[in-house]
């Protein structure tokens, strides 16, 4: 909370004064775009655009529910292998359908709203274990990562489940589609970000997030509903995870053991390089947007190049991230 | 086959008791990909089949997610199971060769699968696919399918000696060919993160005539992201390790997928059956064995198709 206000009131103090924590990341994304196209003539072509643009949407959309969780002072780790578990129940669930009801668009609708309802549950779960039983959010899904990792993997038989081929051509332009040039993912990814901005910023709900997230106790006293705020964030989340799955399933239509591997580390990583406090207490839904966009562009420019080793390329994205934390911590303690 | 080895394990029952009952131990990686979840299978599969031809004997089939729970679980089976025999696919080489080593020397049969140990002489059978004929096989037919500077794109898999062999394998055999290496990355074995690479590479190249992705499951990212760009004829791609979908597309006289290489994960059914075999002492097993790479064309696709198999 403090540190909202203090942001607060730079921007609107001293308008000459740049603050660094709220541009850093876009300085480091705009430091990024000009490394990209000094690199490479196809950087800015539509289509590579398209593409970073549409890949970054899974995480993107997953981050924007973890911006609301981490605010409120949480933390999921089960994400990415909840998404998995969730595509992999969502591809079963269709090809079983499939059988009876043929290649139809009602079974689309079917494994969409299934996937969005097992995200929810999945998201209450780890919602209620955390506020209601009272265990450690970190504990919590910490355990649920590890039971819905094993649990895509059993469904696996450890292979790969795949959708029937002509389902995945029914299917298939959710993700490769689009209207206007701009492809569907882009456009729910926007969506998603424009709503949680909004959500955050303008509501009650994102109020009480930052301040259960900056001192729980007296939010309690200033009659929050605190554990229901915190619930909320978990099944936001959830139902995010099931949103991010709807836009997975369809790009090549299978999940495995190694689906979602890491995403929850991706998109904490860019919930925090975009300026959300770890500890709590203040959220920047578009600064997420910013992380997400870095992280897929670090990979992108380092595709494009034989700038350095393959071999290193986790150590440039760890670099990155390490910077532009400390841009905005930096100002913060100066002041 | 089957009815060999149950009369000659009977023999030996009927004749030295219960002593003769051994226990065979086996740690292989968990299903992280498709090629380990065949692995996988095929070994539970094993294991099932043989519980009933020797069924004074008993296994320990454990998976494992890294290298330290390999070692865990390696220690556990030797403390609390005593285990007479094992057959273990490390799951990186150099941290797993001390622990291995010490159960070679407590006098435990040791065979090691695939990923060959840091130190020689170890174990006392090793069974392997050959990974640098895996890698020459593509590269051969990469060196006589294109024509003189060929524009070739390599996805690599999780960095480690089994990729590194196969890269040497293939880069030995475009060598002289004309065959020109523009880039080469790590695919990771997986599919998603090949599709992303091959996205980037089709933005960066304005011709790519062929792709090698080293593995099944990054040739099926590769070719999303072709087919998303709607350059599908303009190059061909090869995988590896022969999954059914691919074998499916050659058997179906598919430009895009000409041929494929084998590098079978039932070899691990090979290891267990040559334990079994050995510890029971019906045959000598020890040595090696290494089970060649072969080119799946559509002429020959049809051997390879294996309609029950997961992968």
């Amino acid at each position: 909370m403090t540190m909202a206000t203090a942001s607060k009131s730079t921007s609107q103090g001293a308008g000459r004064k740049i603050d660094l924590q709220v541009i850093g990341p876009v300085v480091a994304l705009i430091a990024l775009i000009l490394i990209g196209m000094a690199l490479n003539s196809n950087f800015l072509s539509y289509a590579n655009i398209t593409n970073v643009l549409a890949r970054s949407a899974f995480i993107g959309i997953i981050a924007v529910g973890m911006t609301f969780v981490i605010t409120a002072g949480g933390l999921d780790l089960s994400v990415g292998s909840m998404a998995a578990f969730v595509a992999g129940l969502m591809i079963l669930t269709m090809n079983t359908l499939t059988e009876n009801m043929g290649v139809s668009l009602p079974v689309i609708l079917l494994g969409i709203a299934l996937a969005l309802g097992a995200g929810l549950i999945a998201g209450i779960i780890n919602g209620v274990l955390i506020t209601r039983v009272g265990i450690e959010a970190f504990i919590v899904t910490l355990g649920t990562m590890g039971i819905y990792r094993s649990l895509i993997t059993w469904l696996a038989d450890g292979g790969t489940l795949s959708l029937g081929f002509e389902m995945r051509e029914l299917y298939r332009p959710v993700y490769y589609g689009g209207i206007a040039g701009i492809s569907w993912p882009i456009i729910a990814f926007a969506v998603v970000a424009i709503i949680g901005e909004i959500v955050m910023r303008h509501t009650a709900f994102g109020r009480h997030c930052a301040a259960i997230g900056s001192n729980e106790r007296v939010a309690r006293y200033s009659s929050i509903a605190v554990l229901k705020v915190r619930l909320a964030t978990y099944a936001l989340l959830g139902l995010l995870v099931g949103f991010a799955v709807v836009m997975y399933v369809p790009r090549l239509g299978s999940a495995s053991a190694s689906t979602g591997l890491l995403w929850e580390l991706e998109a904490i990583a860019a919930v925090i390089i975009g300026g959300t406090l770890l500890k709590g207490g203040f959220g920047r839904v578009w600064g997420t947007v910013v992380g997400v966009l870095i992280l897929s562009l670090i990979g992108n420019i380092l595709n494009l190049t034989d700038f350095v080793s393959p071999y290193l390329n986790g150590a440039i994205q760890g670099a990155v991230i390490i910077l532009a934390v400390v841009m905005q911590r930096k100002s913060a303690s100066d002041r | 086959m089957t009815k060999t080895f149950f009369a000659t394990t009977a023999l030996i029952g009927a004749l030295a008791c219960t002593a003769q009952a051994e226990t065979i131990g086996i740690s292989i990686p968990a299903a992280t990909h498709g090629w380990a979840g065949a692995l996988n299978y095929h070994a539970e599969r094993t294991v099932e089949r043989l519980q009933e031809v020797y069924p004074e004997h008993s296994f320990v089939l454990t998976t494992t997610p890294d290298s330290a729970t390999q070692v865990s679980d390696l220690e556990d089976m030797v403390a609390t199971r005593g285990i007479d025999a094992l057959v273990v696919l490390p799951f990186e080489s150099e941290p797993l060769t001390g622990p291995i080593q010490r159960i070679a020397e407590s006098g435990t049969w040791v065979t090691v699968v695939d990923r060959g140990l840091a130190v020689d002489g170890i174990e006392t059978l090793y069974v392997a696919g050959d990974n640098d004929s895996f890698g020459r096989t593509a590269g051969q037919y990469f060196a006589d399918a294109l024509d003189d500077g060929g524009k070739v794109v390599v996805m690599r898999g999780i960095p480690s000696t089994v990729d590194n062999e196969r890269v040497e394998g293939f880069e030995a055999a475009i060598e002289g060919s004309g065959v020109e290496v523009l880039a080469m990355d790590h695919g990771n074995w997986n599919r998603d993160t090949a599709f992303t690479l091959m996205q980037d590479w089709l933005s960066r190249f304005p011709e790519i005539d062929a792709v090698w992705a080293a593995d099944d499951d990054m040739a099926v990212g590769a070719l999303a992201a072709i087919e998303q760009a709607g350059r599908t004829d303009e190059m061909i791609v090869v995988g590896g390790a022969g999954m059914k979908e691919m074998v499916d597309r050659i058997r179906n006289g598919d430009k895009t997928v000409p041929v494929n290489v084998t590098y079978p994960p039932s070899m691990i059914s090979t290891a267990i059956e040559m334990t079994a075999v050995g510890i029971t002492g019906a045959a000598p097993m020890s040595g090696e064995f290494i089970i060649a790479s072969e080119l799946i064309t559509p002429e020959n696709a049809d051997d390879f198709y294996f309609e029950d198999s997961p992968y």
